[in-house]
């Protein structure tokens, strides 16, 4: 038995530094000669820029230069780009709208940003922005997900006519149809899924530096894939060759999705300290945040579902509208499509399932990935309807579930669209999620609590997750524009200790510490002697990053075959050493043995060989340091079953969580301590998103009226409860190391179980999301 | 510009500021403590937390000048000859962190926290710490590793 290996729950490599202040983060680091950008954003939620004029600005104290969306065309500098292209309806692919990095005729979205000022201070910057006149030609905005594509909307994008980006759909309309018309019984539910505000709490911040000398750009950003970054700014916006171009992801303080994107501010740093020579650096404030980085969720939805007589299903037909926001952003439509239909079977085995879905433009932020990205919407509108059914059915919601789930031995599982499930038991986590939140003694408590004058609730969710997106072939087909596939090197130093250079980025995730368990797991090497390093491209090789669920699954692969290279060359040098056949070498623990016999050799001991090859087999190359690539099968599909119990004051609309409990399926847990974390924040975006969170534009001015932690309601301290956290792992077929992803499910799981418990307790068929408490007070009265 | 002195982690400093410039930039910008940090624009996350004559205060919400004279302590004077204080060391054993970012803020609160209630029950950390947020943990291992502090402390 390795010591620290996978399963200990050791405390984390990097929090001494976060601790004690030692922590780097993009905006501590400053760079001589830095000058500070400001970017002048569009007050307007849509108009024509009929003029600009910067000279006063030009000429203002300290300002150094003002940049429009022309000069960098000048200069070549390419848009943003959108990296998805979906065939929807008709063989149509999605329309992606052209966009610059500083827009220049129309603005689209409050914010929408038009010229850069760059000054010896920010405040001399910020000075210098108020003295750019504007003259701008309003235009009427739309900014609703369901008035977007109505007749006489006001329109964005030429490309986009009715401000439909793309019209997709997935299934056989005509068996769900029949399906539907031959069923004993339906349901049906029309719901919102509401739009977020991925926050971070480290606003988005880059540094931009030029060395004349080597002609080479350094760019430090908060940044959750530092190579993709440097790849699209290289290879679509022009910014520098790779070669010539470093890109440095420091601490990261958090992304959940927000992160992965290309945006105009950092781009721009990058570009401008090369034209002016000096070091650029922007750092967004909340309200800036709020308004440039990119939101998530936002559709609008109806769900239906078919049953026969026992409430089993036998077809579900979903219609819904996504909103995109102003400009296509990275993945983009391929959310409410590909992330979104694929996950609609759930854990059930409904044999025809059909998804219409119109990805629209509107007169705001863009509309991406956000922790979860489609999986939520797709679990909160399944988790909803087979509530909802089980209402029209006169079922528990258990009883329902049970009746539809795929069965363990049905695994693996072909479902209707296109995944196939390569694990799982769903019986089994929901009877322990059933028996952990004592869900036989509901009943009683509901009473117990009636008799205080409570509306007490319990809901569930059965959810599933489809992570670690893969292959990269697969990703490719569906219209994604990268490979999928990750990197790490495995270095073994002359005396002994172990550096990892993981294509992946952690900013929370404690990779450092999981991947140093691994590593250690492996190569039986001392965790303390075992370095991981991330986030530098002039440091590491070629990674994807870490976004959906992706790290472990698909990076801690990568890993674990960098080791077994080590391991394979480290048996030759060994079988040398010891004067035996490479056959003959056993490995374990860190320890080269000679089978049979006492004759070893530590790992250590063989790198040092390795780097001083005096005694040394013939045609092995010295040097103990192996790099792999893995590109997996198939996703990765965590699963599992939470329970929500609530208990609301129906004179106040107050509620409470009194019990909050999930039972995941991660298969192997490398770190539990920092899985159960993962859980954890998890649940708390899911349950922020239920009862608190929604980004709200007013729909006359398309101002954005939620632009601050102000007016967003983040979940603190005091909304949520402390979690009963539990497991019912099974062994995923397609994984090598046995894992699953666990970061985002619990942001797919608890906003419907929420909404199940609160809907349980008052009694009603649906409420929509934010459960605020005006709405579950005028809820509880009008259900009296 | 004027200029301001104050004791910061225990030593004397003093530095030309102007009339606008908050507590949190002098202490980022000009003596470069950059464990502080700034979460947002409206006083609300809590992430710039550091203590001003003991008590805790949102750097962000004070000008420099008004801390003129006093005695402020931040993330980076908590740890005494390499020895983590009780709230860091139970912020690591309990994983009350993740990014990091708003652990800073966080744990200067929940000393100032214990040092007012050494005996806090759940529900009064979870009010008391209303002021920072934090979006990775969900405050679960926040609120264990407060109920921890305070026994280490020894209330
Ligand atoms: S920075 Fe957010 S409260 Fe001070
Ligand atoms: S640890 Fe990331 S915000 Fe709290």
């Amino acid at each position: 038995m390795v010591e620290n290996g996978i399963g200990a729950s050791l405390r984390r490599k990097e929090d001494n530094r976060f601790l004690t202040g030692k922590g780097n983060y993009t905006d501590d680091i400053n760079r001589p000669g830095q000058t500070y950008a400001y970017l002048l954003r569009s007050p307007h939620a849509h108009a024509n820029i009929n003029s600009m004029d910067i000279s006063a600005a030009k000429s203002a104290a300290g300002v150094v230069a003002v940049f429009v969306g022309q000069d960098l065309v000048a200069d070549a500098v390419g848009g943003l780009v959108c990296g998805a292209s979906v065939t929807g309806k008709g063989g149509e692919v999605n329309k992606t709208p052209p966009r610059n990095v500083l827009t220049m005729d129309k603005v689209r979205f409050v914010g929408d940003p038009i010229a850069v000022v760059i000054a010896e201070t920010l405040a001399q910057a910020k000075d210098g922005a108020e003295l750019i006149a504007v003259d701008y030609g309003e235009l009427p905005s739309v900014v609703s997900t369901s008035a977007a594509d109505k007749p006489g909307a006001p329109q964005l994008h030429e490309e986009c006519p009715d401000n439909v980006a793309l019209d997709w759909e997935l299934g056989d309309k005509a068996a769900v149809d029949a399906a539907f018309a031959a069923a004993a019984k339906t349901a049906s539910v029309d719901l919102i899924n509401n739009r977020m505000v991925t926050n971070p709490m480290e606003p988005r911040a880059a540094v931009g530096e030029y060395n004349s000398g080597t002609d080479e750009i350094t760019l430090y950003m908060t940044s959750q894939n530092p190579h993709v970054h440097r790849l699209v700014m290289s290879a679509f916006m022009n910014i520098a060759p790779e070669h010539k171009f470093r890109v440095v992801a420091p601490d990261v303080g958090g992304g959940f999705g927000s992160k992965i994107f290309t945006y105009n501010e950092e781009a721009i740093c990058a570009w401008a300290a090369k034209k002016i020579n000096r070091p650029v650096k922007w750092t967004a404030d909340r309200s800036e945040a709020f308004l440039s980085d990119a939101h998530g969720r936002d559709h609008v939805t109806k769900a239906e579902m078919a049953m026969d007589a026992d409430g089993k299903f036998l077809a579900m037909r979903v219609s819904s509208h996504a909103n995109m926001g102003a400009y296509l952003q990275l993945f983009s439509v391929s959310i409410p499509t590909l992330f979104h239909g694929f996950l609609l079977a759930g854990q059930y085995t409904t044999p025809a399932i059909y998804l219409e879905s119109r990805s629209v433009m509107t007169n705001t932020a863009p509309v991406d990935a956000a922790r979860g990205a489609g999986r939520p919407e797709a679990t909160y509108l399944l988790e909803r309807l087979v509530d909802v059914s089980a209402l029209e059915m006169g079922l528990d919601p258990a009883e329902i579930r049970r009746r539809n789930f795929i069965k363990a031995d049905q695994m693996p599982y072909q479902t209707p669209v296109v995944q196939c499930y390569d694990s799982g038991d769903y019986d089994a986590s929901l009877d322990k999620a059933l028996a952990n939140a004592d869900y036989d003694g509901f009943a009683a408590r509901r009473d117990e609590a009636k008799g205080r004058g409570k509306l007490r609730g319990i809901g569930l969710s059965a959810y599933i997750e489809a992570c670690g997106v893969a292959p990269s072939a697969a990703v490719g087909s569906l219209g994604v524009g990268v490979g999928l596939w990750e990197s790490a090197q495995v270095r073994f130093n002359p005396t002994g200790g172990v550096t990892v250079f993981t294509g992946t980025h952690s900013h929370g995730q404690g990779h450092e510490t999981a991947f140093a368990q691994l590593v250690t797991e492996r190569l039986g090497v001392p965790v303390e002697n075992v370095e991981v390093v991330h986030g530098d491209t002039d440091k590491g090789q070629f990674g994807m990053g870490t976004y959906g669920s992706r790290s472990l699954p698909v990076g801690g692969v990568a890993i674990a075959n960098a080791c077994d290279k080590i391991i394979a060359k480290g048996k030759k040098i060994a079988a040398h050493s010891l004067e035996a056949a490479e056959d003959d070498i056993d490995f374990a623990e860190g320890n080269f043995t000679v089978a049979g016999t006492d004759k070893t050799m530590n790992i250590a001991e063989v790198a040092f060989t390795a780097y001083v090859p005096h005694n040394y087999p013939e045609g092995v190359e010295p040097g103990l340091d192996e790099i792999a690539f893995f590109d997996p099968l198939n996703f990765s599909f965590p699963a599992g079953a939470h329970v929500c119990e609530i208990e609301i004051d129906p004179a106040t609309g107050t509620l409470e969580i009194v019990n909050y409990t999930a039972v995941d399926d991660f298969g192997v847990l490398v770190n539990p301590m920092i899985v159960e974390g993962q859980v954890h924040g998890g649940l708390a975006h899911g349950i922020g998103q239920a009862l608190l969170e929604g980004c709200v534009y007013d729909e006359d001015s398309g101002q954005l009226t939620t632009g601050s932690f102000q007016d967003y309601c983040m979940p603190r301290a005091d909304n949520l409860p402390s979690f009963n956290v539990d497991y019912a792992p099974t062994v995923p077929i397609h994984n090598p190391l046995g894992v699953k992803g666990c970061g985002e499910a619990g942001a797919i799981a608890a906003p419907p179980a929420v909404i199940n418990a609160i809907v349980n307790a008052l009694g009603i068929k649906h409420l929509d999301m934010p459960a605020t408490s005006e709405k579950v007070w005028r809820a509880a009265q009008a259900a009296g | 510009m004027p200029t301001v002195s104050m004791t910061v982690n225990g030593q004397a400093v003093s530095g030309e500021v102007e009339d606008r410039t908050l507590l949190v930039q002098f202490l980022r910008e000009n003596l470069n403590l950059t464990g502080t940090h700034v979460g947002c624009d409206t006083s609300q996350c809590g992430a710039c937390v550091v203590h001003v004559d003991g008590d805790s205060m949102k750097s962000c919400t004070m000008l420099a000048l008004q801390a003129n004279g006093a005695d402020v302590t931040t993330i980076e004077g908590l740890a005494k000859g390499g020895e983590m204080h009780p709230m860091q060391q139970a912020f690591m054993d309990n994983h009350g962190l993740q990014c990091g970012f708003c652990t800073p803020g966080m744990v200067m609160s929940a000393i100032d926290l214990v040092a007012k209630n050494p005996n806090p029950d759940e529900a009064t950390i979870r009010s008391e710490l209303e002021g920072n947020i934090c979006r990775c943990t969900g405050y679960h291992n926040i609120v264990k590793a407060v109920q921890q502090a305070a026994k280490n402390m020894g209330g």
